[in-house]
């Protein structure tokens, strides 16, 4: 850098203070929304009071009331509607996973007449907005009695899902050539190439792919709202809406509380897979 | 090279062609149909020819919807592409922690939205909410107030957007991926020539990332125009429908008043006015968008 210091004339204490007071201000308001959220959920009843109000002790204990009392509340079964979300998240993101893998190494690996064309097709399907196929949707999961379970929400995820294929596609092609050729020379039909070469090389994607398609399903909420009819089966994102239209009986540090349960996964999900969401986005961003 | 045969390929791909007729093919040939019928799920649809389509024309609600919708989106996407280039550029200079600073611009986009609405919910509550206490405790001394957030349309809509600037975590990602990728010799190029930061910024920086400014344009439309849960959430539409957005129409049409056949037609104008869009930026990016090697 120091050959060529005119390219970077103004980079000076006072530069990289400022560039270091910016990051810090944005770093602030970009975190306020969970902070706020997990010090509402600290505090009392009047969300305008100091949320360590009576001290730490108090706090403690108040706090560790607060949450016990949004997990064993009756009218907001946050039990079971995380393991309502657990169980539609597991199905999906399995679903999603291969399924999305096997069709992807068929967009890459497999080399064949009408694939590009075929392979625009799919992308241009992720324009279709769902309050187009909504109405039909569920008319259709009607009739086969599919309404008021979770089929609907995680069925469909079996198919492929066109952001993951494109992804997948994308990290397959990054692949040598080469390696299917090995495995052509060694005997291998695309199943076993697929299977034993492509599939273990591949675990960092797969693996962003699951974690996308978990945070889909952790926050969808038009899906549930109109494809689950009972209580019983609400997804967290449901139950919170549930308690949001009860606000008025619901304190707020209860309704936080909840909140905090519902982000708790996704945030630490994040904190600890960081890198995998960056590159996941990057990837789909730099080669759409 | 050896080819495979189309077959093989087919067989590949034949869980998302499968997947694919059943959960899309099918029910867009269906909203068409059903578009054009009189449909409340008791009884089989009964066709009624354009009925529904000449509707639209004398319905003020839908007007009403898709100018919020236009509104909304228009700015919500101009604020968004400016802001997030502005976060990609402070992100890309060197600093110490780069890590953290990116990760903390990213981490409220992983927020469900359910939980932000809740947050801003209270955030924005004109009393009690941390919106207008930082306005008091900032400008509370001019004797100014701070807005009735969801008293009014324009506060209600001015609230929408900006929390949408919580959410820009996946176009700031994929600008600094653009910017890495804009070559250094380029910016030493125009340095020498005497371009000073600015200029370089406009001449050489945005037009090298203008293809990723379009990739995210066009995300950005097709989810402004879906946009759902949060004004139905945060504003329930209101007040007065001026929140009120073509999701949350459909919706309403489809399951409040179960007006199936009408839900469909506007569902599929919102699939129509989403290709149009995306159509015309995509015509508008051939002349604006600089595309390396072309």
């Amino acid at each position: 850098m120091s050959a060529t210091p005119s390219l970077q004339p103004r980079n000076s204490v006072f530069g990289r203070g400022a560039i270091y007071l910016l990051l810090a201000l944005v770093a602030f308001v970009a975190l306020l929304p969970p902070v706020y959220m997990l010090a509402i959920s600290l505090g009392g009843a009047d969300p305008a009071a100091s949320p360590l109000e009576g001290g730490i002790a108090e706090t403690a204990r108040r706090t560790s009331d607060t949450y016990r009392h949004v997990i064993t509340d009756e009218n907001t079964d946050v039990p079971l509607y995380l393991r309502n979300t657990l169980w539609i998240a597991l199905l999906s993101v399995v679903g999603t996973t291969v399924s999305s893998a096997v069709v992807a190494y068929g967009f890459s690996r497999v080399r064949w007449r009408g694939r590009g064309v075929a392979f625009m097709v799919m992308l241009s399907t992720m324009m279709i907005p769902f309050p187009v196929v909504m109405v039909p949707l569920f008319v259709m999961f009607r009739d086969i009695g599919w309404i008021g379970t979770f089929a609907p929400l995680w069925v469909p995820a079996w198919f492929g899902n066109a952001f993951s294929i494109f992804l997948l596609r994308q990290f397959f092609l990054t692949l040598p050539r080469e390696l299917d050729d090995a495995s052509r020379i060694d005997g291998c039909g695309h199943l076993r190439n697929f299977i034993h070469v492509i599939l273990p090389l591949s675990l960092p994607a797969l693996l962003v792919v699951a974690l996308f398609h978990f945070m889909f399903v952790w926050n969808d909420f038009l899906g549930p709202l109109v494809f689950l009819t009972h209580r019983d089966q609400f997804t967290l994102a449901l139950g919170l809406q549930l308690y949001l239209s009860k606000l008025g009986q619901t304190p707020w540090n209860l309704l936080m509380a909840a909140t905090t349960i519902m982000v708790a996964p996704v945030l630490v999900l994040f904190v600890l897979m960081q890198r995998t969401f960056v590159e996941g986005i990057s990837t789909a961003g730099s080669k759409g | 090279m050896k080819h495979d045969s189309t077959a093989t390929g087919l067989l590949w791909i034949g869980p998302w062609v499968l997947g694919f007729s059943i959960f899309t093919v099918v029910p867009v040939a269906l909203a068409l149909y059903y578009g054009f019928t009189d449909y409340t799920l008791l009884e089989a649809p009964i066709y009624v020819g354009a009925d529904n389509y000449a509707r639209m024309f004398e319905d003020p609600i839908l007007g009403q919807v898709l100018w919020n919708t236009a509104v909304f989106g228009v700015i919500s996407i101009v604020l968004g592409t400016v802001v997030s280039i502005l976060l990609a550029v402070l992100l890309s200079k060197p600093a110490r922690f780069q890590s953290f600073w990116r990760a903390a611009v990213f981490a409220p986009s992983v927020l469900p939205l359910v939980a932000l609405a809740v947050i801003f919910k209270l955030a924005y509550d004109p009393e009690l909410g941390i919106a207008n206490r930082s306005f008091d405790l900032l400008l509370g001394w001019t004797g100014l107030q701070g807005p009735n957030w969801f008293g009014s349309g324009f506060w209600a809509m001015t609230a929408l957007i900006l929390m949408g600037l919580w959410g820009v975590g996946p176009a700031v990602v994929i600008y600094l991926a653009g910017l890495r990728d804009v070559p250094k010799q380029l910016h030493e190029a125009a340095s020498i020539d005497g371009v000073g930061r600015w200029g370089r910024f406009f001449h050489v920086v945005l037009p090298m990332i203008s293809p990723v400014i379009l990739f995210n344009v066009i995300i950005g439309v097709i989810n402004a125009a879906q946009v759902f849960a949060v004004p139905l959430l945060l504003t329930g539409g209101g007040p007065e429908r001026t929140t009120y957005f073509h999701s949350m129409y459909v919706y309403d049409q489809a399951f409040t008043f179960g007006d199936m056949g009408y839900a469909s037609a506007l569902g599929v104008l919102q699939f129509v006015i989403i290709l149009a869009l995306t159509g015309i930026i995509l015509l508008a990016g051939r002349k604006l968008v600089y595309y390396r090697g072309a």
